[in-house]
């Protein structure tokens, strides 16, 4: 079993505590002279996103999580779990909705996402930073109209909705910053 | 390339450290006492259980059998026997060094201000102490405070309670304790998470009369309960100095050195020899005196607002 002292602890170290894992956020080194030292920890669960404080006793030790961040391949959602494959070994994995935190309204079968695996189980599942849908519903722009700032409501094949310019048709591919839910251009084909 | 060739600190702030330096050493010339140096090395070291001393090795004429010399982690002992000696007051600004602390407030290397007054006790050191604050980084109203009513709000008597309250006030508090603290560990981690943090905001905060269990270098008062004569001073909320009416009896500092001992032993932590050295001053008669000893780094902090050890630094551990 992989375990860390406290003299280890740093932003970003993922711990097990109480059988769940979490990363550190902040830590803290507290020291009376003439005392015992603590570390004075802020930690977030990472199924849960919940953050919590804790407080060690300077040179503990506490058990490593078998947190690994990978690429995988988005391969089908059965309406309970989305799929995704390791393009090298094929291995598969299902992750639930908690885990997909509102990635699955910008991925399409094949795209490649960034995966956190705890024990081999996904904990978190980013979409691309960019990804390029096409547009299957918007109405169409009135030349002129201002009320609503220049832009429109538009839903794209994934089923994610995002404001576009009033002059985009239905059919045409956009390019979306999935961190920000917003339009950034038009793909020309 | 390495960008950690250069200072942590401005160079602003290095020259305002530098007059502040100025500061403390006028307030010791102006009030007459001796500026005295003692060694950085030693065969002997503190024992105290949480403070870890590093040490080197010398190798050489008249080196110790184990060759292992100790970096000091304050100047307290030889300063001591100096006082033995008849030396009268005596202050020293040292380079410090303590294993195992690096934080926003803590470098294993810091510079430590030390003084001794021969014939005061731990209450008159208190109002020197707060004039000191005062002379470098401005004067704010003083407030004494014992450390039983620094704990009051706390609903904690620290002379009293056992492990178990101290646990359940600890968890009341908001604070979880790590597991199998002892008794002495719950008030230190009680005082430092929710104590200490409220201490010392506009204003210069002591706390003094500690429990007898944690009276280190200070001598205990008899009573119900019995008090150790030590006082720590705080400004915004951090810990600026720790002094004490100092222990005189050599029978019962061995009897604290050895307990330490086997309280290391017993931790598996390593075990340094006593300082035989210090008890035969003790022997011969150490003056009736009150000493302290004040964190530089950590009073410039406060006097030029930083908020980390590092500001104040030129090389903090990471670029040393």
């Amino acid at each position: 079993m992989a375990t860390y002292t406290t003299n280890q602890f740093k932003g970003g170290l993922k711990l097990m505590l109480d059988g769940e894992p979490y990363s550190i956020v902040e830590n803290e080194f507290v020291k009376p002279g003439k005392g015992q030292a603590f570390n004075r920890v802020k930690l977030r669960n990472l199924k849960t996103g919940k953050v919590l404080d804790r407080t060690f006793k300077s040179g503990e030790s506490v058990e490593a999580a078998d947190v690994l961040e990978t690429e995988l391949q988005y391969l089908f959602n059965d309406g309970e779990h989305w799929y995704f494959m390791d393009t090298e070994t094929f291995d598969q994995v299902a992750a639930g909705k908690a885990a997909m935190g509102g990635a699955e309204k910008w991925i399409k079968e094949q795209d490649i996402c960034n995966v956190t695996l705890w024990n081999g189980e996904p904990l978190q599942v980013d979409p691309p930073s960019f990804v390029e849908l096409q547009v299957t519903q918007t109405d169409p722009g009135v030349r002129g109209d201002t009320s609503s700032g220049g832009s429109k409501p538009a839903t794209v094949e994934t089923g994610a909705v995002v404001r576009v310019p009033l002059f985009l048709e239905e059919g045409e591919v956009i390019k979306i910053d999935t961190r920000k839910g917003e339009y950034v251009g038009r793909v020309k084909d | 390339m390495s960008e950690n060739w250069r200072p942590a600190a401005s160079l602003a702030t290095l020259r305002a450290r530098a007059e502040l330096m100025d500061a403390v050493r006028r307030f010791f010339r102006e009030r007459g006492l001796l500026e005295v140096e003692t060694p950085l090395l030693s065969a002997a070291a503190g024992t105290d259980p949480n403070l870890e001393p590093l040490h080197t090795r010398y190798e050489g004429p008249e080196a110790p059998s184990d060759g292992l010399l100790y970096l000091h982690t304050s100047p307290e002992f030889p300063m001591k026997r100096l006082l033995a000696a008849g030396s009268g007051p005596v202050w020293q600004i040292s380079r410090v060094f303590r294993g195992g602390e690096r934080g926003p407030r803590h470098n294993p290397e810091f510079t430590m201000l030390e003084w001794y007054r021969p014939g005061w006790d731990h209450r008159a050191l208190m109002v020197e102490v707060a004039e000191l604050v005062a002379a470098v980084a401005g004067p704010r109203p003083v407030r004494e405070r014992t450390h039983a009513e620094a704990f009051a709000s706390l609903g904690v008597d620290p002379h009293r309670d056992d492990a178990a309250a101290l646990d359940a006030a600890a968890r009341a508090n908001g604070v979880t304790p790590p597991d199998g603290l002892e008794r002495d560990a719950l008030l230190d981690l009680l005082f430092s998470h929710a104590v200490a943090p409220e201490l010392g905001h506009g204003r210069i905060e002591f706390v003094h009369d500690f429990p007898a269990e944690q009276a280190a270098l200070a001598r205990v008062r008899e009573g119900d309960p019995p008090v150790a004569e030590r006082f720590e001073c705080y400004l915004d909320g951090m810990e600026i100095a720790n002094g004490f009416h100092e222990l005189a009896d050599a029978a019962e500092q061995r009897r604290r050195f050895v307990a330490d001992q086997q309280r290391r032993r017993a931790r598996g932590q390593p075990v340094p020899p006593v300082d035989e050295r210090l008890l035969a001053a003790l022997q011969a008669g150490l003056p009736d005196c009150a000493g302290v000893a004040l964190g530089l780094d950590r009073l410039f902090m406060v006097a030029l607002g930083a908020r980390r050890i590092d500001e104040v630094l030129a090389f903090p551990l990471e670029r040393a």
